[in-house]
């Protein structure tokens, strides 16, 4: 026998489960998915990272950080720079002290609690200066991975977290294969860096790269075979972060190494 | 039908109706699937304006030429030229009716962003020419010395 108070406790979870979109449940047909796919928009944003260029200065992570309204002094940030050094030894050392908002103003590699590690100029043998932010993939897995819809992929490739659905699970930032999202300090949402989507959308840079003096970071649309970036992107060689992870990321860098991950 | 199958039904009826109710107000028009699919297009279309509408802080150098024309037209002579006013000064927003004033950074750290010697070898870093900040007038801010939008030595003050 079914008591009265089992069968109210299955029908509620019953009735929640029937309430999830009907919509969700509905068959798609390849045909369907494909024309979803195809592009309706002209648009698609891609980033190119020039790691020669970078001097490690730290002014796009300032910018960043101010035109965003990411608290300044937390220790989160959407977009920063890493420093690798190869020593003769075969060693790598990176470090990103609080993300590179400063700039890099020291020799000594930052250890976090070991302290630092003064390494002799004569002792490097590659040292170069590698900038990171969200690689707004094609195949985002942290969109996968979203529960509520709260975050997504824009039809011109940008990937928004929507802070009015996010419940805050955390599964985007644990799905992120790049490291790129956090908690934002005010708002307890899920954060990341979406190219500055409101500078674009006006014709301007974003924050980092207008901040960037040396022309390290740019931005353009690769569906415009005009674009400068789309041409470089296109035409030369330039690597992209994971690849092995089949995430499809649109930031390319020219000089990367084997020791950036 | 008997009672005791009759009411728990219409308990049943009643809480899919009201799911369905708060449903239909909780959940927004603009949500939905849009031109990704259902993997990475599931949202809340109104979101994308949103973000649209977020506030521009940083208004670039060309914003500033005109009331600073004289500290514009120094630098841009200068290989300081290529640094943004507002990587030094921060983001105007609506400067100058909010804020009035942008900062003056004169801490040596500023500088040092750039000038702190590090000779890497495959970096833009190891072409800038660098001060030890321990052996160069240490204590000082350097702006007491070098003209920071004309740093050329014959700048020096
Ligand atoms: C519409 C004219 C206008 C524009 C555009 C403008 N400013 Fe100003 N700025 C002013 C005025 C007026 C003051 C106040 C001067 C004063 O009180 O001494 C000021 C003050 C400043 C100060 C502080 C000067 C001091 O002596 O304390 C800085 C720094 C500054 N502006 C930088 C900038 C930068 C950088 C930009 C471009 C991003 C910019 N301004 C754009 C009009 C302007
Ligand atoms: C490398 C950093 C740097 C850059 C780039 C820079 N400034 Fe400055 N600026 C300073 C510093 C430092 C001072 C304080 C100088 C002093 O105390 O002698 C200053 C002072 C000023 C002042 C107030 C004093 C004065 O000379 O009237 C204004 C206004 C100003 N800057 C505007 C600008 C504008 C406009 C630009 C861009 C065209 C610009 N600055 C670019 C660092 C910079
Ligand atoms: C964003 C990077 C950056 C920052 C910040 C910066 N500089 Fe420079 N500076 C340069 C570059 C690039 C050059 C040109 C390369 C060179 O001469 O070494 C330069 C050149 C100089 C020179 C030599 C100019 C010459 O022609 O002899 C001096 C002096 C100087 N800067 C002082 C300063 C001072 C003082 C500050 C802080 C107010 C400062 N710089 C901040 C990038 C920077
Ligand atoms: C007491 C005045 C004084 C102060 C303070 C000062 N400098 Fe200098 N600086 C000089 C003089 C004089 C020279 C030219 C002679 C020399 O190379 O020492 C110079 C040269 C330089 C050069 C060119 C070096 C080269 O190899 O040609 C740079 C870059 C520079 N200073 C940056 C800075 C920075 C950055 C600071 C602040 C951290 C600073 N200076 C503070 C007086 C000063």
């Amino acid at each position: 026998m079914i008591s009265r108070r089992d069968f109210i406790k299955k029908t509620v979870i019953g009735v929640a489960g029937a309430s999830i979109p009907v919509a969700a449940l509905e068959l798609l047909t390849p045909r369907r998915l494909r024309a979803e796919k195809e592009d309706k928009s002209r648009v698609r944003w891609v980033f190119l990272v020039d790691t020669y260029k970078c001097v490690g200065c730290g002014m796009c992570v300032k910018a960043c950080k101010l035109e965003n309204e990411i608290p300044y002094d937390a220790n989160v940030t959407r977009t920063w720079v890493e420093r690798y050094v190869t020593t003769k030894d075969g060693k790598v050392h990176a470090d990103t002290p609080k993300g590179a908002r400063d700039g890099f103003i020291t020799s000594k590699i930052d250890l976090g609690t070991d302290g630092s590690l003064d390494i002799r100029k004569e002792d490097i043998d590659k040292a170069f200066f590698v900038p990171k932010l969200c690689n707004q993939c094609e195949n985002p897995p942290c969109v996968q991975v979203c529960p509520v819809g709260a975050t997504y992929q824009a039809p011109d490739g940008v990937v928004l977290v929507d802070r009015s659905w996010c419940i805050g699970c955390g599964y985007c930032i644990m799905g992120c294969p790049y490291g790129v999202r956090f908690f934002h300090p005010v708002y307890h949402t899920a954060e990341k860096c979406n190219f500055c989507y409101h500078r674009i959308n006006k014709g301007l840079q974003t924050a980092c790269v207008q901040a960037c003096p040396f022309g390290a970071r740019r931005i353009g649309n690769i569906k415009d075979p005009r674009d400068p970036v789309a041409k470089i992107i296109t035409t030369e060689r330039v690597a992209i972060l994971k690849e092995e992870y089949g995430t499809k990321p649109q930031v390319y860098y020219i000089g990367l190494d084997k020791e950036v991950k | 039908m008997n009672n005791h199958v009759l009411r728990p039904l219409l308990v049943v009826i009643l809480l899919v109706v009201l799911v369905l109710i708060v449903r239909a107000f909780y959940v927004p028009k603009s949500f939905g699937v849009h031109q990704r699919g259902y993997m990475y297009g599931w949202y809340r279309d109104a979101n994308v304006e949103d973000w649209k509408k977020f506030k521009v802080k940083y208004q670039g150098t060309d914003y500033c030429k005109d009331c600073h024309a004289k500290n514009h037209e120094t630098i841009m002579m200068t290989p300081h030229a290529i640094i943004p006013c507002e990587d030094c000064h921060g983001p105007a927003v609506d400067h100058p009716s909010d804020p009035a004033k942008l900062t003056i950074d004169k801490s040596r750290e500023l500088c040092l962003r750039c000038h702190y010697p590090l000779a890497y070898p495959t970096s833009g870093r190891a072409n800038i020419r660098g001060v030890d900040p321990e052996k160069h007038n240490p204590g000082m801010e350097c702006s007491l010395c070098h003209n920071p939008h004309k740093p050329g030595l014959e700048g020096l003050k």
